[in-house]
């Protein structure tokens, strides 16, 4: 493998960023059909139990109110894969927050009163809804998300542990966090001629066109689902979510277009987060730092609804050489919202722990971090045995040691004094898989000169318009402005959701694939293309089902220095720097802001983002951006991302891998082994606000 | 949201006299609190009277030397003004630990100083709470409470008050104007915010009917210096865990003029009397900065999970203090 530094600000511009700051762009909610009404969702406000009532006479009274739609008179839906979307079919409380019925009036601000005095009668049961290492009802589940077996063992862990000359025991806990994209969900949606168009704002438009398809039980054709523009989804948008199946049902109902938008304070109950989780890790290691037992138990928490088990377990499966290793997941079903995908789930938490630990390990033994899982490194994947199609881990942290100045750092912790301020550096590892899945996209070119493809690839701020059209330039060796994309609709060949990292890549392996069959067509030509061009198809099914004999994944590694106040107990990171091996890098401007993106999620993950369950209510306490502290501007140091290029021919043609999610993964447990550097506390419970800090500090 | 009637006075008294003849009514300034407390069906007036169109948005100097802050004059502004900025720096630097820039331009000096509670239980309608809905209860006291009081706070509320601005404005011996359809009066800031007792619908002493018109601040003490500082969970944008306004003399090693106010402990800006006693005229030293804290701070009664509060303010107290006397100069 050959290493190249890539200067981060060149590449295409975005397309639409002129229309994004113009406010030309239109989201879901911009659509708005003549004679549209305006649905507002009724929360259930107990947090287990049955609707036995609902007194919709009086609101229906209301002037502009048109409908109340209940468990009672809302269409029957049929078949779904993902039971949060069988939405008002009984009247089942499975949580707080969970929808009970749907006002639907001639404004949103009619629907919205309305949905507020609605009364709503329940029988309320005994609930549960705290989290526990200990909890009775834990079990283990068959598979892990993703697809992931649960449990994995390799060797005989506990005698292997015993028998080390180094251990590390260690348990660490974050609380539940929340994707909170700017735009929250929203649909808009209309019956026209026995068929149903929505404007959703989603991860994939596609998949909302089968899951809508399957529950009004039409046939795919006569569903449309168009998200142009999406305003972030942090995979909370990656499957379908109540707004485009209660939009639809309270359009077929009342006959009349229907816009819903989901108000900020109740995206924590039904759009999904990131499950709270409590990991135990056990390392054990040769006096020099090399492992040879490594557990890593998680055990965490999903709805009554669904089983979501956020696979945290399952990196340790990659990471380091360890002969003897046991990987598992525990789960508990309680009366919580459900769990769903957010940034690099499984990853983005598995690994603040298993490198939190290592951090431990390398304080255990006396080795640099760095130095440490540079010694570990494998010769194949831990746990498959397969070799890395590319593995660039030890390439990004000695380019990351570099950049960041790390050599000659002083491990002791606790001993960097600058008045009141400690301040400390800390490393960690990334990882993230390389996923493809099948897609399908047309390249056409017409007689003016201009190329378009057509793939229904959903641009949620990754720039994946501009980096479609890059790709299809380079396949078809035609200027960059001579391609067109068109994305964002079902009417275009299907595609797969913007989700794992993997859209760029299966994606783009369809454009790919489609303007190489047209460069071929059109050299077989001669004269003038006749006045409707040509269009080719493509569809990679085949390529992707085949299962790769190789290890693929992206790695990174992440450098942190952090100052903490010793009168408050509060953390202020000072410099954020990640080096990422990621294939080739397609387009180092949008790469860096996925790259700086993910790292400031980290951020937010480590020091300031915390949820509540509240356990006499049953919902998360913290609900909207004043509460819920994503970080702000001021809390986002200086922070670089640089990546070593890779040529891996095992990926697609493109050469890619997935940048979308690596950022967030290591970024905190880089974070908190600084804040351990700087203190000489170990904190083992994410996020690491004042509260939790200023009792050990002095 | 419910319906409202709205209405924007040019005159002051025809404001008054508007909301005399509806009750419920409300005075609009910058809206950034008030607005959202009727999206989240906390507040519901049937009018709002946008005050914004009266002439009450001046800075200007008093005879007395002070300085007279109009009530619709925007934390921004006062924030920026050269006059704040030099004999009260106190207010401008509480003013800029508040909120965002956005909301800043926005938010008014009398609309901040009514802001209300951030308390969980109280911005959701479908919860008890004594303050929205008196007698239904306190569910704060026994769940998510990290955030609210320590001081005076009593069995039936554990709110905080969340302004920075009117702590700032404790410290300063600042006072509120009223007018209202009795005439006018005045307030002292330190004493306009209530503590919860059996009433914590009331946050403040106001009337009904009364309009702040502005706040008055005496000159500074000579020679005297001031500081904010506030702890919070990010770096921008978050409410305090816990601040302290301070304003000092110093004269050969002796603390003179000794203002100090806490917020982020109580249902008010928490001006602490005790530990301006235990300052005043003794040596300014880091020792007798940590009694005065713990003299103040000894009435405190955390709450199951809110006692971070106490060391902390303590610390904040005794590092700004000990800032404020180490530094030579005297005007900031």
């Amino acid at each position: 493998m050959t290493s190249q530094l890539v200067r981060p600000t060149t590449g295409a511009v975005r397309r639409d960023a002129r229309q994004k700051v113009t406010g030309e762009a239109r989201y879901a909610v911009d659509r708005t059909p003549p004679g549209c009404l305006h649905a507002c969702p009724v929360p259930a406000t107990v947090a287990r139990g049955r609707v036995t009532a609902v007194h919709a006479e009086a609101v229906l009274q209301r002037p502009g109110v048109r409908a109340v739609l209940t468990h009672e008179n809302a269409p029957r839906l049929g078949e779904a894969d993902d039971p949060t979307l069988l939405l008002l079919q009984d009247d089942r409380v499975p949580h707080r927050g969970w929808y009970v019925a749907v006002v639907v009036a001639d404004t949103p601000e009619i629907a919205r009163e309305a949905a507020e005095v609605l009364d709503v009668d329940y029988a309320v049961e005994d609930h549960d809804v705290l989290l526990r290492a200990d909890h009775p009802d834990l079990y283990t589940p068959e598979e892990a998300n993703g697809g992931h077996p649960a449990v994995r063992e390799r060797g005989d862990f506990a005698p292997a542990f015993a028998a080390s000359p180094v251990r590390v025991d260690a348990t660490y806990s974050m609380s539940a966090l929340h994707n909170h994209p700017m735009e929250p969900h929203a649909s808009t949606a209309r019956w026209e001629d026995g068929g149903l168009t929505v404007y959703d704002s989603s991860q994939g438009a596609s998949t909302v066109r089968d899951v809508l398809a399957g529950l009004f039980e039409l046939p795919p054709e006569r569903v449309t689902v168009v998200s142009a523009f999406v305003g972030g989804g942090f995979g909370s948008k990656g499957t379908p979510r109540p707004p485009c199946v209660l939009a639809s049902m309270a359009s077929r109902h009342t006959g009349r277009p229907v816009r819903l938008v989901l108000p900020r304070r109740e995206l924590a109950a039904v759009v999904g987060h990131r499950a709270p989780t409590v990991q135990r890790v056990r390392i054990g290691a040769s006096e020099e730092g090399v492992i040879s037992a490594l557990s890593h138990e998680v055990v965490t928490q999903t709805s009554t609804v669904k089983e979501f088990v956020e696979q945290a377990a399952v990196p340790a499966r990659a990471m380091y050489t360890s002969p003897h290793s046991f990987t598992g997941h525990r789960v508990v079903a309680l009366d919580v919202p459900s769990p769903s995908w957010m940034r690099a789930p499984g990853e983005a938490s598995g690994m603040y722990a298993l490198e939190s630990a290592m951090d431990e390990l390398a304080g255990a033994v006396g080795v640099d971090p760095v130095e440490l899982r540079l010694r570990n490194e494998p010769d194949a994947e831990p746990d498959s045995g397969k070799p890395f199609s590319s593995r660039g881990l030890a390439d990004c942290l000695r380019e990351g040691a570099r950049r960041f100045g790390w050599e000659g750092r002083d491990p002791r912790p606790g001993v960097r004094r600058d008045g009141d301020l400690l301040w400390g550096t800390g490393v960690a590892s990334a990882t993230y898989p390389v996923l493809l899945s099948p897609c399908k996209a047309s390249a056409h070119a017409g007689p003016d000169g201009l190329y378009t493809v057509r793939v229904d690839a959903t641009d949620i701020g990754t720039g994946a318009r501009t980096v479609l059209a890059q790709i299809a330039a380079e396949a078809l060796g035609v200027p960059l402005d001579s391609v067109r994309v068109e994305l964002g609709s079902s009417v275009l060949p299907d595609a797969p959701v913007a989700g794992g990292s993997s859209g760029t890549g299966s994606w783009g392996w369809a454009a790919h694939k489609a303007c190489t069959a047209l460069r071929e067509e059109l050299a077989g030509r001669s004269g003038p293309l006749p006045s409707e061009g040509v269009t080719v198809e493509a569809d990679t099914e085949e390529e992707t089902g085949q299962e790769s004999p190789y290890a693929r994944h992206a790695f990174g590694a992440h450098f942190a220095e952090v100052r903490v106040d010793t009168v408050t107990g509060e953390v202020r990171v000072s410099r954020l720097l990640g080096v990422y091996a990621a294939g080739r890098i397609l387009n180092p401007r949008t790469a860096r802001s996925q790259f700086i993106g993910g790292m400031t999620m980290g951020l937010g993950m480590a020091l300031t983002e915390h949820s509540t369950m509240d356990p006499a209510f049953g919902d998360y306490t913290e609900r909207d951006l004043a509460s819920y502290h994503v970080p702000a501007c001021a809390d986002v140091p200086a922070i670089e991302a640089h990546w070593v290029e890779e040529h891996d021919p095992h990926l697609n043609p493109m050469g890619s891998k997935g940048i979308g999610e690596i950022g967030i993964v290591g970024t905190a447990a880089a974070i908190a082994n600084a804040v351990h550097h700087a203190t000489g506390v170990r904190l083992r419970d994410l996020p690491l606000t004042p509260d939790r800090l200023l009792p050990h500090l002095r | 949201m419910k319906p409202f009637a709205y209405v924007r006075p040019e005159r002051t008294e025809e404001a008054i006299d508007r909301f005399a003849a509806q009750p419920g009514a409300r005075f609009l300034a910058g809206g950034t609190n008030l607005v959202d407390l009727m999206k989240l069906g906390v507040a519901g007036p049937p009018l709002l009277i946008d005050i914004n169109g009266l002439p009450l948005d001046a800075v200007e100097e008093t005879a007395a030397g002070g300085l007279h802050i109009g009530a619709t004059a925007r934390n921004s502004d006062v924030a920026a003004h050269p006059l704040v900025r030099v004999r009260y720096p106190a207010l401008s630097q509480a003013l800029l630990a508040g909120a965002s820039p956005q909301l800043r331009n926005a938010a008014t000096t009398g609309g901040n100083l009514l802001q209300r509670t951030r308390c969980p239980y109280f911005q959701d309608a479908s919860k008890p709470c004594n303050k929205r809905a008196p007698g239904s209860g306190c569910p704060a006291r026994e769940g998510v409470h990290r955030d609210l009081a320590v001081l005076g706070h009593s069995a039936h509320c554990v709110a905080t008050h969340p302004s920075d601005m009117a702590v700032a404005l404790a410290a300063l011996d600042a006072e509120v104007r009223l007018r209202g359809p009795a005439g006018e009066r005045t307030v002292p800031v330190a004493e306009f915010h209530r503590l919860p007792g059996d009433r914590p619908d009331r946050d403040t002493v106001i009337e009904d009917g009364e309009l702040i018109t502005g706040v008055t601040l005496p000159a500074p003490p000579s020679g005297a210096r001031g500081a904010y500082r506030k702890a919070r969970d990010r770096a921008s944008y978050a409410f305090a865990l816990a601040s302290v306004a301070a304003v000092l003399t110093v004269e050969d090693g002796r603390i003179g003029h000794a203002a100090l106010a806490f917020g982020g402990l109580a249902h008010k800006p928490w001006r602490a009397h005790a530990a301006e006693e235990v300052l005043r005229g003794a040596p300014a030293t880091a020792e007798t900065y940590r009694r005065a804290a713990d003299a103040e701070l000894a009435a405190a009664e955390p709450l199951r999970d809110n006692g971070f509060k106490v060391p902390l303010a303590r610390n904040l107290a005794v590092s700004v203090l000990h800032d404020l006397a180490s530094r030579t100069d005297t005007t900031g």
